[in-house]
């Protein structure tokens, strides 16, 4: 275990939803290396505690990278440097002694900022709302065995159902787009042998809530390096080949029930 | 021997249905009164909490048509902590064919937590759990399959066969998000109304049943009143009155502690579960622990050093210098010996001196021998974003040098006292998942928490629910502005102002790291008579210090050190309870383990003469003045043995 | 999409119960930023079709004064009988015109709406992993190209701008006077790296945003968004370095 001194840390401070923000400068003389870098933060907290000053405020739960409710853009970084790794599992070894790191809450229209680093994703869940699941009401389901999925096929459905909806996709869009969210929600769904029956209703719905909320994909592929999941953009591939399909589909749909 | 009163005496009866143990579910079923669909959105039910129990719990109630109100602390019910287990789900469906059945599940369940479950509600467990694999397979949970096209399973702890199903090393969160897609489509469609970024912080009764609840908004800093015909708490455990747990950060006992205040029995809550990998603590700054499954231990090997002073790193050390500590203590289960034995195991090495790493405070599970076996794609293939998580934390390579591990508090098989319907001692209030004691006894075997939370929100809760709430059909329930919610929300004005106004010099946070030391040392993986009273005896003092020395800088509003207060002050309620139920229960089971009561080679000794109930104490105003209630526990389909897994 | 909340803190409830405004089929396909993405990328399609083969054309510029005023009649000429002279070009070009500002509705619609997506910008720097020059540069290598475009129709076709030399029906000798320019040929070059860079980063995002995917091969996505960006700027700067060695001359 070593130690890293001297760390000079520039937090974005926002009293609340429309207050007018700023940046304050706040220094750590020395964390362990073993310090994930929100242990830093709660340190700086209790410092400011201690000092009778208000605490920053930001949002963790699980901290084991599954939650997603962690997510702070770190030196311009959704989650800060490391790859595949969301802001609870980033950690000081990342990091030099005398380094200046400068932290802002994921910015989006669709994310306002609550206070300081913590902002509403609720938008996501109004995606998920429109679509973003299978209909199987509790009681009636068949035998879990009784369609088989090949397993590359279940393979490439749980490697889009890891999302953890953090938000960093968003937050790392030079457009503030939620592609890679909502592809990774369809993707997943309309992979699997159940997700069928819905695929284009869903694909249609889930596409138009985002785009009431959400910014526009111009394929940078940023969101694809900042997601700690790793969720490749083929996902949005796949969306925008089943948007189109589910525009002419759920078109003969509607004139054929006239 | 103390004078316990039973609850039937107290007018408090488990509602076990009669029959055989096979058959009281399905008896049950048949006999329980409905409600007419036309009917069922006359009824208000309020459930809080969204995880696997109050999400799935939420969105089967909206479905058959209730009018369901579901309350969250998280900006979304995705957050909620099932989404951290890693290892799997449980059910006895027995597709590998290797002789599992509804009751080998049902008497590992009933063996693994020691005797001290109830019965009829583990058999009912094992009975649903094939559902539940069916239903989550139906939402889209990508399970692992074989290259056939079938689901796969593994083997886990306490179990001789293989019975867990597993979404790669993400299962709770595969689980969760099934559950919180159905919840989504209902709040989509306005079968649920979702209440996000608010606490509840009181219970309602009026005339002794259930009327609402008041909630804090923490946005807003809001008290508001909900008023309901049933209030359904999902709200996980209470390890986290530990400080350092693998519990989530914002994880707390308020709501369960808020019913126990207004009459809720809490029952057994100090059957805490210490879950033998966990990451082992690397510094002062530390926030919380972080568990590896326990699916590791298929593969994985625990071992120490022979000797204490071993210098040299893992690859270094032959191995006739090893000790393989699981396999020799317990050869027939070997490294999947259940999660206590595991656990003590482990800890007996590192108190006599033989831990691994800088701190000395970790034994080593090795996967040399099955990456020799199996080849390291395979062990990629089974752990590979284990190994990548636990790399990422530790800073080592498992693949190269072994991982280490300790134990750490995990789950709590305490909780809220419910009979067999999951209704608490408060008519109308009910416990799921987690937050209630029934199913697993003093100690819960692995895979079986997502098994429980999914059991009691889709295939329980949706039949005992209507029996409880069909003879209230067309009466009215107390709304809002019943003179017992002003009270309620003044109480709970009072109690945040009340935080507000101390303003002495430490943070909420500086208490609690305070307590969890005390819980840790004192009531920890092991308990000794000495060790307890000595707790009692720091945990008031520390308590009355948080009461006069409390500093919450900022305002009512949203303010995250406020949310954090109130937390621990219940947590400081529930230590002193968790503390006085492991002083009265002088036997060691499951994962209490009294010093006192052991074998000579260190294991468990039970005192079913005295302590085969479940104790379930009463709230008098000061936790230290709780009473302690009993219900025995009979057993009729498994007779009361030593639990052996050597 | 203002950065306010100030609605009142309630449950969620019914968020996907209200029905879509009705519009006809295709302005609804537009609505959507997905929508416009697929006219962005078909628009692009006909946009890089044509500046291929206006490139592989224009190498007859090579085979002498003769062969490349034949293949300028020869466009003029397509499908005659069948259509008078001249027709089918106009048809042509028509709908490049139409593609053209198809692509800049979109690209300006789209812009605004990725600027109301993030209403209050980033307040330090961003530290980019993926996006490109070529990415990050669209909105300013397409109004490059554009502006080209329009000078090059002024120069080569319109003849307005080609410094006084332009005979209608000559297109050899107009392109070697307009090249002959060194100013002219060097916008010249600059335009045409500036295309590249569009089409570098426009041909492979064309695939992503019709979905055409497949993970055998993705990979080669890029490869030919970049091999197709190199052969039709290598070709297009060819001309006026070529002119400027005099290797390509006005024939009197």
């Amino acid at each position: 275990m070593s130690h890293i001194k001297n760390i000079t840390l520039k937090i974005w401070r926002q009293d609340g939803p429309s207050a007018q923000g700023r940046f304050e400068t706040y220094k750590v003389d020395s964390v362990t290396d073993e310090a994930s870098f929100l242990e830093l933060l709660d340190v700086v907290n209790e410092n400011l505690l201690n000092d009778g000053k208000e605490p920053i405020t930001f949002d963790s739960d699980c901290r084991e990278g599954i939650c997603g409710t962690c997510g702070l853009m770190i030196n311009g970084q959704s989650h800060g440097p490391e790859k595949s790794t969301a802001t609870c599992q980033l950690h000081m070894r990342k990091f030099t002694s005398g380094d200046v790191i400068t932290v802002e809450p994921f910015r989006a229209s669709a994310f306002p900022i609550l206070k300081d680093l913590m902002v509403d994703r609720s938008a996501f869940d109004r995606i998920v709302e429109s679509g973003g699941f299978i209909t199987a009401p509790t009681g009636g389901a068949p035998d879990a065995n009784l369609i088989p999925i090949p397993k590359p096929v279940a393979d490439a459905a749980m490697d889009s159902a890891e999302c953890i909806g953090c938000g960093a996709c968003v937050a790392a869009c030079p457009n503030g787009a939620a592609h890679l969210f909502t592809a990774a929600k369809i993707s997943h769904l309309n992979l699997l042998p159940q997700g069928q029956a819905e695929r284009y209703k869903r694909t249609e719905a889930m596409v138009e809530t985002m785009n009431e909320h959400f910014g526009s994909c111009t394929n940078h592929g940023e969101c694809e390096q900042a997601c700690p999941k790793s969720i490749s953009i083929d996902v949005i591939a796949i969306m925008h080949k089943d948007y189109r399909k589910s525009k002419l589909k759920n078109r003969k749909e509607l004139a054929r029930n006239k | 021997m103390s004078n316990w009163q039973t609850l039937e005496s107290k007018g408090i009866s488990s509602k076990i249905p009669k029959g055989s143990v096979e058959d009281k579910w399905l008896g049950y079923k048949e006999d329980l009164k409905l409600v007419n669909p036309n009917n069922k959105r006359k009824f208000k039910v309020l459930v809080v909490g969204t995880g696997l129990a109050g999400a799935s719990a939420a969105a089967t109630l909206a479905e058959l048509g209730y009018e369901v109100e579901a309350f969250t602390f998280h900006d979304s019910p995705r957050r909620a902590h099932s989404i951290a287990a890693q290892g799997g789900i449980n059910a006895a469906k027995n597709y590998q064919g290797d002789g599992d059945s509804v009751h080998r599940l049902f008497y590992d369940t009933v063996k693994g937590g020691d005797f001290r479950a109830r019965e009829s509600n583990v058999h009912r467990l094992a009975e649903v759990s094939v559902n539940i694999i069916d239903q989550m397979v139906a939402q889209g949970v990508p399970f692992a399959r074989e290259y056939g096209g079938l689901l796969d399973n593994r083997s886990f702890g306490g179990a001789q066969v293989s019975r867990t199903f597993y979404a790669r090393g993400q299962t709770g969160q595969q689980l969760l998000l099934g559950a919180y897609q159905q919840l989504a489509r209902q709040v989509g469609l306005g079968g649920v109304k979702l209440w996000t970024k608010v606490e509840m912080v009181d219970v309602v009764t009026v005339d002794g049943k259930a009327a609402g609840i008041v909630t804090r908004d923490l946005v807003s800093g809001e008290i508001r009143s909900h008023s309901g015909h049933a209030v359904l708490l999902c709200t996980g455990g209470y390890g986290n009155v530990f400080y350092l747990s693998t519990n989530a950060m914002n994880c707390n006992v308020t709501a369960a502690w808020r019913a126990h205040r207004k009459g809720a029995y809490f029952a057994n809550p100090c059957f805490t579960q210490i879950h033998p990998t966990c990451i082992p603590q690397s510094d002062e700054t530390q926030s919380k622990l972080t568990l590896m499954s326990e699916s590791l231990r298929n593969d994985g090997r625990v071992w120490v050093p022979k000797d204490r002073d071993e210098k040299r790193s893992a690859d270094q050390i032959p191995e006739e210098e090893r000790d393989y500590i699981l396999e020799r203590l317990y050869p027939s289960y070997g490294n999947l010996a259940p999660r206590d034995i595991s656990s003590r195991a482990a800890k007996r090495s590192v108190d006599s001196g033989l831990g691994v790493g800088p701190l000395k405070n970790g034994v080593y599970l090795d996967f040399s021998a099955a990456i020799n076996r199996l080849g390291e794609p395979v062990v990629a293939e089974r752990y590979g974003n284990l190994f990548e998580m636990y790399e990422r934390i530790s800073g080592e390579n498992p693949y190269k040098t072994p991982m280490r591990i300790y134990p750490a508090v995990h789950y709590t098989m305490g909780g809220l006292w419910v009979d067999y319907e999951l209704m608490t001692s408060i008519p109308g209030v009910y416990a799921l998942g987690e937050a209630n004691f029934s199913d697993h006894g003093a100690n819960r075997l692995g895979a079986s928490a997502l098994m429980q939370g999914l059991a009691d929100g889709y295939f329980v809760i949706p039949y005992t629910l209507g029996n409880y709430l069909a003879p209230m059909l067309n009466k009215p329930a107390p709304g809002v502005d019943h003179p017992a919610f002003k009270e309620a929300e003044q109480a709970a004005t009072a109690r945040y102002t009340g935080y507000m106004n101390i303003k002495g010099t430490r943070s909420p946070d500086y208490f609690h790291r305070q307590l969890g030391k005390i819980m840790w040392d004192f009531c920890g993986m092991e308990r000794t008579k000495e060790s307890l009273e000595k707790a009692l005896g720091e945990i008031p003092a520390l308590y009355e210090e948080f009461q006069k020395d409390l500093r919450i800088p900022g305002d009512m509003a949203l303010n995250t050190t406020l949310e954090k207060a109130g937390r621990v002050d219940d947590f400081f309620q529930l230590g002193m309870l968790l503390c006085r139920d492991a002083l009265e229960r002088e036997e060691s089971c499951g994962g209490h383990f009294r010093a006192e009561y052991q074998y000579d080679d260190g294991e468990a000794m039970r005192n079913d003469e005295e302590f085969a109930h479940a104790a379930a104490w009463e709230w008098t105003g000061d936790p230290m003045q709780s009473i302690r209630n009993i219900e025995p526990l009979e057993f009729e389909a498994i007779h009361l043995a030593v639990r052996s897994y050597k | 999409m203002a950065q306010v909340i100030n609605r009142q803190r309630g449950p969620i409830t019914g968020s996907a119960t209200k029905a879509r405004k009705k519009q006809p089929f295709l302005l609804d396909l537009y609505s959507t930023s997905v929508g416009k993405k697929y006219v962005m990328a078909l628009t692009g399609l006909m946009g890089l079709g044509f500046v291929l083969v206006h490139m592989v054309g224009n190498l007859k510029m090579y085979l002498g004064r003769e062969d490349y005023n034949h293949y300028a009649e020869f466009l003029r000429e397509l499908l005659v009988p069948i259509l008078p002279r001249t027709v089918l070009l106009w048809i042509l070009r028509g709908g490049l015109i139409a593609a053209v500002l198809g692509h800049l509705h979109a690209a300006a619609t789209l812009t605004k709406m990725n600027r109301e997506a993030r209403s209050v910008k980033y307040q330090s720097a961003r530290d980019y992993q993926a996006a490109t020059f070529a990415s990050r540069t669209m909105r300013w290598t397409g109004t490059i190209v554009l502006l080209f475009i329009v000078w090059h129709i002024l120069d080569l076709t319109a003849g307005t701008v080609n410094g006084g030399n332009f005979v209608r029906g000559d297109a050899y000798n107009n392109v070697a006077h307009s090249l002959n320019r060194p100013l002219v040929a060097a916008a010249y070059i600059l335009a045409n790296l500036a295309l590249g860079v569009h089409l570098f980063h426009g041909v492979w995002s064309l695939f992503q945003s019709m979905g055409w995917s497949h993970p055998r091969f993705n990979k080669w996505r890029r490869h030919i968004a970049g091999g197709l960006a190199s052969v039709i700027v290598l070709g297009n700067i060819s001309f006026p370095i070529l002119v400027l060695c005099k290797v390509v001359e006005v024939h009197a």
